[in-house]
């Protein structure tokens, strides 16, 4: 999220496209219905089912799956059409003056560059025009035919509200009601928020999905402002936590990156990072990453780490593909690459796509480890459960090592919400049986390990037996111990800059934020972006003062905001040019003429000029993007692209299938269904009742949704024979399944470019342990792809049939 | 005098000569068989007006309490509708309208009265006897047919609120109006002297059938027992 | 190293009810089942109501598993019939329920998906009261809770047949009448029900009558403004308003809320029955044995004579020889 929960509450429209924050987000749903019932804010739903979020909707328009691209450069088309945006804050704030290379263009789908043997481009002419001084051009009139406005007007120009019914289904007249809704908050005075969660992220183009509403949100001026923002709702109590934390296989804590093998040396690895400005007098804060890299290796090998060792770089791994994420990982087991596993606090078998895989990645297997709380399906991969898992238990030869763990009410530690706020809790009760912390378990791993480099040798041993261990209890580090690492601390005395005599923090004593970070060794810091979470001053996240000065909702005293408990990313967005705001009512920082003060901690330099230094900080041109240059792998405008598996042909570019720089291994190309086998148009979702796999497993919630089921249209019905409550048979090219029939007026077939494309829903909390009845999970069906920029899987878009069954036998 | 070929009797019915003719005119069986019907009934009516009327709720205390009383009360309902139909095949044919019934309803003040030498001679039953008989049949047919659909213990769920509702307010009525009949009918054999043994030892004088029931009788005298 | 105390939040959301009243006890009955000479209340507790919002109601569930939390019930793992609905109806275990409707708006030709939390809704007038024949087993208390006392109740199902909402359900093991009590343990203690301080979205409110109408007025503006300009609150004066009451978009057709009824009242027969005939019926009983009483002290004895005894044996004698 770039606001907070509770600033929800402070707009005028929310837009829940891509995500279904009543159902899967209830408790902060709330700060929606507190904006409705006190600002007579209006809500939008865009989804391809009527959801709990629509029942509560000023306006719902329903839309084909994996087609919100369309959807939103239509939007993007009406706006530029109507000259609703917000011009001020665009000219200012974006790159749309901004020129562009001659060779870059685009046509049928693609952009210059593609090869489609390696599924890549050569991105080289996806860049500005660049001065002899080194700074980019630009046309501040927008008239260069090389302008990103002209390009953007250009690209955009196709997705008329008819092209957008065509391929998304949506009746033009409700698309054009959506937009004029949407189109009313360019005004400086409206405000609209943006909540999507995994209907965005789980396709196979989910990051061009979020980036293509940030541009219209950054054209309508809603970034940075009180009610506005790009806001991402985690799946996940602590999945905010998980990716600052970094644990992807690319990245170390704090959005930095891991280096690649090319990158032998930290000299080299450090030339394509800490970039210089693009623009004069812009901040371009990744410039600091040295210090946040060194305070981390720090933090990590201690005295180590030094700079006669390029402070321990090459204690770190180096990546020789672009990163082992999940799908890639289960490829190479079922390939017979990988020989243990451990699983930590993960179900893959129901979370992971195409289950048959799985199983027989697992069983590839020599031995798994799993460590969680409940009996999850994936450690009784090999137990035979009847059709609910039909495995022949005597010929997997994997042995499974069940480690139980404490659950999050059971230890003491800080979650990270959606809105970035490090919330610490405590343990409400005592584990039970052999339950042991994750700490804990790891602890021993890592000991047994040191152990066991130090008796036997072993090749390059110096990262595990140089590891900082300094806990107070070795055998299990302590949440305030790990969480004052995270903060940071000065290694040795830091002196101020403008004057050596005086010492900034003291040997031995916690930062205060990062600001006081060192790339010479003298600080550590386990994660840059929670520096200030533990201070001197105490645990910062644990801060339960509910006040709000002038009820603005940004609650600076409750727990901690990464980063340097700021409330609101791009603040410096919500003040013109001039450093006022642009709607008095919704200040947030504003100038005082020597610098910026307000109810937020600023996001810039406090004492950086309004017009001279851009709001945009972490970039080096200090606007935001609206033209991506090389970030994005498809390209720096967002295409439509339909997914793997379609209904029906991208009308745009009939001759690509699904995202064309998309990573597709062989077998699973294989794999994909065709729309004449498999007519209907499926896709998976969470209910309300449940939370993943683990509540099944409590009788409450059991009782509440008891039984697997999937929801179809009645026309779909009819066609089928089926009547609400009958078993049907759910199958794609991967797998089958079984689920009861709900036959329901929210899903309605859509006309996508002539056809009648009916919708198949399939909720995914049942599998065959727990309290609840045993079941199916969408991921029996679910094609093996993932997005081409994170690689989550495409579980939100695929193709199945469907027939009325008998029940599965009872197992 | 009238003839007597008409005249009904059952088996067990009888005159055996003496100083009084003694008459036969309930068998062990029909009398067991009457003393449950009318024990159920009395138990029915206690029980039911318990769970009725709030001032006669403490008459739950003879069941073992309201918990015992309204699990027992469906039960002696189904007891009582079984034991009533033996009785019924037992006495359905000697309570058939005679036309000297007709004639005796429309004396009834001669009945009332006690003047029964006003009154034609009458087989079996009386015509107040038969009205008892027949809207106790009547009645406890409704009873337990409004008293299963409101047995929700076993029979809740195929019934809505609304016929529920009807069948409570009937069986309220039935059980009055059968409360009634009861009151007539004990009052009845209380007045009519000699009237008791019947149910009791099961026979009655000579006397008592010559009075009250003298076609019987003289069927009966046609074939002497004993 | 000096520590920051962390402080809890007192309630999340706070769910402030009326002050706390006490232990609310045989003094502050207004009403008690089959019970006619109650003694007046000896205090008059300030009348609470809880108001459930259809139109910010997202059928989350939240409300029921806080019910089943805090009443410790135990609602069985049914399986799915083809409804979002579980359990499928009220059960002894689930005092409350999302019902849920889909319904295409004739107007606007958009689809409806109205949810609705069913449950006891308290009423003024309450049938299920007027029904039960086990004094004390249904109790009214003066801020219009009513509640069901399982130590006196016997189990007949009357109050199913006395409520005009089809509320109470009878438990099949320990034969008693179960429905919500609007966490009247809760109330008085000066907390909201369970189902109110669980709701995400204060879809349930919890307060005084008076102030739960006032703020209802505000959000029937709010939708008027909205473009329902048949919305309404749902406080049926049938049975002289209820203690739960509905924020509804359609107030003119409550029906499409999974029928919650139009105007509601105690059933005509229920009324005949628990009216008319307990007068009559004990009537005609006393009348039947004053009539028997007066005609055995008045009437003419009717005895067999003498003559008649020997009449008999005359025949008898004949027919034998």
């Amino acid at each position: 999220m770039t606001n907070a929960w509770t600033d929800i509450k402070n707009t005028d429209l929310v837009v829940i496209m891509g995500g279904n924050a009543a159902e899967a987000h209830p408790c902060g749903f709330k700060w929606v219905t507190e904006a409705k019932a006190n600002r007579g804010a209006k809500l939008i739903v865009v989804d391809p089912r009527y959801t709990r979020s629509a029942s509560v909707a000023d306006f719902y328009a329903p839309i084909r799956q994996g087609t919100d691209i369309a959807f939103l450069l239509g939007l993007i088309n009406y706006c530029i059409l109507n000259d609703k945006i917000q011009w001020d804050y665009a000219k200012a704030y974006t790159n749309i003056s901004y020129l562009v290379k001659d060779g870059f263009a685009y046509k049928d789908g693609l952009f210059t560059g593609y090869d489609p043997v390696k599924r890549d481009y050569d991105k080289s002419t996806w860049d500005y025009q660049v001065g002899p001084d080194g700074y980019v051009l630009a046309d501040e009139t927008l008239q260069h035919p090389r302008c990103v406005w002209n390009l953007l007007k250009e690209h955009v120009s196709i997705y008329t509200p008819e092209m957008v019914e065509r391929i998304c289904g949506t009746p033009k007249e409700k698309f054009l009601k959506v937009a004029s809704m949407i189109a009313e908050t360019s005004s400086k005075t409206k405000t609209m928020t943006s909540m999507y969660a995994l209907g965005w992220t789980q396709h196979s183009k989910g990051s061009q999905n979020i980036r293509t509403m940030a541009m219209l949100q950054l054209l309508l001026g809603n970034i940075g402002v009180r009610g506005g923002g790009m806001n991402a709702l985690r799946g996940h109590s602590n999945i905010q936590g998980l990716t600052d934390i970094g644990l992807m296989s690319n990245l170390i804590p704090g959005y930095l990156n891991l280096a690649t093998d090319k990158e032998k040396d930290f000299a080299t690895y450090m030339s394509t990072r800490g970039f210089k400005p693009l623009r004069p007098t812009q901040m371009s804060y990744w410039q600091n990453y040295k210090k946040f890299f060194v305070s981390f290796q720090k933090a990590m090998f201690g005295d180590a780490a030094k700079p006669e060792n390029d402070f321990a770089y090459d204690y770190l791994p180096k990546l020789d593909v672009p990163s082992y994420d999940m799908l890639r990982m289960f490829e190479l087991m079922h390939n017979g690459k990988i020989n243990g596993y451990i699983c930590q606090g993960f179900n893959p078998l129901l979370a992971a796509p195409n289950r048959k895989k799985l199983t027989e990645a697992f069983s590839k297997l020599k031995f798994m480890v799993t460590m969680d709380p409940l009996e999850t399906e994936t450690s009784r991969f090999w137990e035979n459960h009847g059709e609910h898992n039909d495995v022949d238990t005597a010929s997997i030869q994997t042995e499974v090592y069940q480690l139980p763990t404490t659950c999050f009410a059971e230890e003491e530690g800080a979650l990270v919400n959606s809105g970035r706020w490090l919330q610490w809790h405590w343990a409400g009760g005592s584990p039970p049986g052999e339950a042991k912390h994750d700490t804990w378990i790891m602890a021993q791993i890592f000991l047994r390990m040191k152990k066991l480099y130090q008796a036997e040798g072993g090749a390059f041993p110096d990262p595990i037996m140089n590891l900082t261990w300094n806990y107070h209890d070795a055998n299990e580090p302590e949440p305030e111990e790990l969480a004052k690492e995270l903060n940071g601390y000065a290694v040795a005395d830091v002196k101020d800059p403008a004057d050596a005599t005086k010492t900034l923090v003291a040997a031995g004593k916690q930062l205060s934020g990062f600001g006081q970070l060192q790339d010479d060794g003298s600080t550590a810091c386990g994660c840059w972006i929670y520096s200030g979470c533990f201070t001197e001053a105490g645990n910062i996240m644990a801060k339960r003062d509910n006040s709000d000065p002038e009820d603005v909702g940004l609650f600076p005293k409750w727990a901690f905001s990464w980063p340097a408990n700021r409330r609101i990313l791009y603040n410096r967005a919500s003040a013109d040019i001039t450093g006022k705001a642009w709607d008095p009512s919704r200040k947030i920082i504003e100038w005082d003429g020597a610098k910026w003060a307000g109810y937020d901690v600023p996001d810039i330099a406090p004492t950086a000029k309004p017009d001279v230094v851009g709001p945009f900080i972490m970039n080096p041109e200090g606007t935001a993007r609206l033209f991506a240059r090389g970030t994005m792998r498809e390209g720096p405008f967002p295409v439509h692209y339909e997914p793997f598996e379609a209904p029906i042909k991208n009308v745009i570019a009939p001759g690509i299938r699904g995202n064309p720089v998309v990573r597709v291994f062989k077998d699973d190309a294989e794999q994909f269904g065709n729309s004449d086998e498999f007519p209907l148009a499926a896709t998976s979702y969470r209910l309300t009742e449940h939370f993943h796999y683990w509540t099944k497993h409590n009788r409450v919630n059991a009782a509440l949704q008891p039984e697997f089921f999937v929801e179809i249209s009645y026309e779909l019905a009819d066609e089928k024979g089926v009547k609400a409550g009958d078993w049907v048979r759910v199958w794609s090219k991967r797998g089958s399944i079984k689920a009861k029939a709900v036959v329901t007026r929210r899903i309605r077939p859509l006309i996508c470019d002539g056809k009648k494309v009916h919708v198949v829903g399939i909720p995914l909390h049942w599998g065959f342990t727990g309290a609840a009845r045993k079941g199916f999970g969408p991921n029996t069906l679910t094609p093996f792809v993932g997005d081409a920029n994170s690689d989550t899987p495409e579980f939100k878009a695929w193709l199945v049939n469907l027939e009325k069954t008998d029940g599965p036998a009872v197992s | 005098m009238s003839t007597t070929e008409d005249v009904v009797t059952q088996p067990g019915d009888a005159v055996e000569p003496g100083r009084p003719v003694t008459v036969h005119r309930y068998t062990a069986a029909a009398r067991v068989n009457h003393w449950i019907t009318a024990v159920s009934l009395v138990l029915l009516a206690l029980s039911g007006l318990a769970l009725f009327h709030p001032s006669l709720f403490f008459l739950t205390n003879l069941f073992g309490g309201g918990q015992t009383t309204r699990a027992i009360h469906p039960w002696i309902g189904v007891v009582l509708f079984f034991s009533f139909s033996l009785l019924f095949i037992r006495f359905w044919r000697a309570n058939l309208w005679r036309r000297e019934d007709t004639q005796w309803s429309k004396q009834i003040t001669d009945v009332i009265g006690g003047h029964e030498e006003r009154l034609p001679e009458l087989g079996k039953y009386n015509a107040g006897q038969k009205l008892v008989f027949w809207s106790m049949t009547l009645l406890i047919l409704t009873l337990i047919i409004t008293g299963l659909a409101m047995w929700d213990q076993y029979f809740g769920e195929y019934l809505a609120i609304e016929p529920k509702r009807i069948a409570a307010l009937i069986h309220a009525l039935c059980a009055f109006t059968i409360i009634c009949v009861w009151i007539v009918h004990v009052y009845a054999a209380i007045w009519v002297k000699g009237t008791f043994s019947a149910m009791t030892s099961g026979k009655v004088t000579g006397g008592w059938a010559w009075r009250h029931h003298r076609k019987w009788l003289r069927k009966l005298a046609q074939h002497p027992t004993r | 190293m000096a520590y920051v105390t962390p402080h809890t939040a007192s309630a999340n959301p706070p769910t402030k009810g009326p002050a706390a009243v006490g232990d609310m006890n045989e003094g502050d009955l207004i009403r008690r089942s089959a019970t006619s000479n109650l003694p007046a209340p000896t205090r008059q507790l300030e009348p609470v109501a809880k108001l459930i919002d259809v139109s910010k109601c997202i059928g989350c569930k939240a409300c029921q598993s806080a019910c089943i939390e805090w009443n410790d019930t135990k609602p069985g793992v049914e399986h799915n019939v083809g409804v979002y609905e579980n359990p499928h109806d009220l059960t002894p275990d689930m005092y409350t329920l999302m019902r849920f409707s889909e319904w295409i708006n004739p107007e606007t030709d958009n689809l409806e998906w109205l949810i609705r939390k069913d449950g006891c809704m308290h009423c003024a007038d309450p049938g299920c009261l007027k029904a039960c024949p086990a004094p004390g087993a249904i109790v009214q208390y003066s801020n219009g809770i009513v509640d069901f006392v399982h130590e006196n109740c016997i189990g007949c199902g009357y109050c199913v047949k006395g409520c005009p909402f089809n509320i109470p359900r009878i438990s099949k093991d320990e034969h008693k009448a179960h429905k919500c009590t609007l966490c009247s343990d809760r109330v008085a203690v000066g907390q909201g029900p369970a189902c109110a301080k669980a709701c995400p979205t204060h879809a349930i409110m919890f307060g005084t009558k008076e102030d739960m109408k006032k703020h209802a007025a505000g959000r029937i503006a709010d939708l008027k403004a909205r473009g329902y300009s048949n919305a309404g609150l749902y406080d049926p004066q049938g049975v002289g308003g209820t203690h739960v009451m509905y924020v509804l978009h359609h107030n003119d057709k409550p029906n499409i809320y999974s029928n919650l009824p139009a105007d509601p009242k105690i059933s005509p027969i229920v009324n005949v029955w628990k009216g008319a005939t307990k007068v009559v019926g004990l009537a005609a009983i006393g009348l039947a044995a004053a009539a028997g009483v007066l005609h055995g002290i008045f009437g003419n004895p009717n005895r067999v004579h003498e003559e008649e005894e020997a009449q008999a044996e005359q025949l008898v004698d004949r027919g034998v020889h």
